[in-house]
């Protein structure tokens, strides 16, 4: 029995990198960026939430209700006056800028707010469990795993019953035609990133109430996105959830073997996806 | 004072040049046809009115503002639609999708909509929850006909529409012609098929190397004179 609990833990855990991951993917998917500087992006929303929340006094769910379009108009603005101008033909500006840009965000983290770990203020809610037959899950892991459910089903029918979506896919296929369509590329983009880091700020939430963090721990959280992103295959948001499920169970059961197998474990897993289906378990059909 | 018009156009690629001064007209209800060989310059034109290329805001002309600085999405959604050369439909997109995302920056009444283009090209009805890219080539130009209809746009610039296509299929997709002059829009048509674009055009322009090498009513050119503007005169 305690192998299933491991592995439901697992699976659990999978939905918290599944969030970190969904905002990369989506980014990734509609305008072939890597964003090095998403796993910053996260700390600093876990920041953010947690300035609003002792200076507002607010609980931390609401506080990530007014950070949602605070991250996203970061967002919009950073794509539209910053990435905007990397995109082109060549993949390395991209990189190159995104990468400086988590330097910046960690140094800055650092000068703002020291390099003491911090953590969201929890209320017995967030210690709560559930038993279930002889398993107990904790209420915040199954919060985590059904919010990263709903932002995929959320952003799935965003792109495919939307015109904003259908959009998205188009700009995504052939940017120059889309302007044909009257879609602005630098503006669909923007919005994008925008919805991104709305993502990244449900994700900060999660990352804050459920262990510590400090400025320096994004880039370790960018690692598990972006393998999360490559298992489940570039573009595909369904194949992303399995991803992280997988980095997820194989920390747990890794852990469960030797407590300094747990990281260890899930690039294992990584690696080993990698090896069998280059390409990611869910690929999409073109690129 | 012509609906559409190109003055002293040029473009270059880099350092190449590929048009050298073209003027040309279209006037409201009129079907224009530009023929050449390939290399002509004429899908070049074709991407500088659109607003793909830009240009020095004079060399085009729209409605009698000039649009010739302007980026695609802008040119766009005053009501100039382009065909592309080479259908480019998104892959991505089922035939409906493709068709609804024509309206995406321009959404004015009009006659065509979802309801007439099926009427106008039945096929597409059928297979409107296919990729756009499972289709045939003619129906994939019928959809990529439609998506540029669906902005009921003033200009449809269509390039090379029977291009790669079967005989008895561009006659069935140039049969669409007299329908979407008569929902309002006037056409430029670039054809590399002389006997097409004389049978379909008010006015023919023939461009070689970037220049307009001749133009008139089909009636008025004889084919020795296409022949010289299209391949250039024996020396």
């Amino acid at each position: 029995m305690i192998w299933v609990d491991t592995i439901v833990q697992g699976i659990l855990l999978g939905g918290l990198y599944a969030l970190f991951a969904a905002g990369l993917s989506l980014v990734f998917g509609i305008m072939r960026l890597v964003n090095l500087a998403h796993g910053d992006l996260i700390v600093m929303g876990a920041y953010l939430i947690l300035v609003l929340v002792t200076l507002l006094g607010l609980s931390p769910f609401i506080a990530v209700l007014v950070a949602m379009p605070l991250m996203f108009a970061l967002g919009w603005g950073l794509q539209k006056f910053l990435l905007n101008r990397t995109l082109g033909d060549d993949i390395l500006p991209p990189l190159l800028v995104t990468f400086g840009l988590s330097i910046v965000l960690q140094n800055a983290l650092l000068e703002g707010f020291s390099a003491d770990s911090q953590r969201l203020p929890t209320d017995a809610l967030t210690t709560a469990s559930v038993q279930l037959g002889s398993i107990s899950l904790g209420v915040m892991p199954l919060l985590t795993f059904a919010s990263a459910i709903l932002v995929i089903v959320g952003l799935n029918q965003l792109f495919y019953r939307t015109s904003l979506g259908r959009a998205f896919r188009a700009t995504s296929d052939d940017a120059v035609t889309a302007s044909l369509m009257g879609i602005k590329p630098a503006n669909i983009f923007a919005v994008a990133t925008g919805i991104a880091l709305i993502i990244v700020t449900i994700a900060a939430l999660y990352l804050g109430l459920r262990s510590n963090f400090d400025p320096n721990i994004g880039p370790a959280r960018l690692i598990y996105a972006f393998e999360a992103v490559i298992i489940g295959g570039l573009g595909s948001l369904w194949g992303t959830l399995i991803g992280g499920i997988i980095i997820g169970v194989a920390q747990t059961v890794g852990a469960a073997i030797n407590p300094e197998w747990q990281i260890l474990a899930g690039h294992i897993a990584f690696l080993v996806v990698l090896l069998i289906r280059p390409r990611g378990l869910f690929p999409r059909a073109h690129d | 004072m012509a609906l559409l018009q190109t003055e002293g156009l040029t473009a270059h690629y880099g350092d190449f040049q590929a048009l050298f001064g073209v003027d040309i007209a279209l006037n409201e209800a009129e079907v224009v046809a530009i023929i050449g060989a390939n290399g002509a310059g004429k899908t070049t034109l074709m991407r500088s009115i659109s607003g793909v290329l830009r240009n020095a805001p004079s060399m085009v002309q729209f409605d009698g503002a000039v649009i010739g600085n302007q980026p695609a999405d802008e040119i766009m959604a005053q009501g100039v639609a382009m065909v592309p050369e080479g259908r480019k439909l998104f892959p991505s997109l089922s035939v409906e999708e493709n068709l609804l995302i024509g309206t995406y920056g321009r959404k004015t009444g009009g006659h065509w909509s979802l309801e007439t283009i099926y009427d106008l090209f039945p096929i597409l009805r059928e297979k409107r929850n296919n990729p756009g890219t499972a289709l045939s080539g003619g129906q994939q130009q019928m959809v990529a006909i439609g998506r540029a209809l669906m902005s009921n746009p003033r200009v449809l610039l269509c390039d090379e529409i029977s291009l790669g296509l079967a005989p008895v299929v561009i006659k069935d997709i140039y049969k669409a012609v007299p329908a979407i002059k008569a929902a309002g829009a006037s056409l430029i048509v670039v054809e590399q098929d002389i006997g097409q674009a004389m049978a379909v055009a008010d006015r023919v322009y023939c461009m070689m190397e970037g220049r307009v090498t001749l133009s008139g009513t089909p009636e008025s050119l004889n084919r020795e004179a296409i022949h010289d503007a299209y391949f250039g005169a024996a020396a």
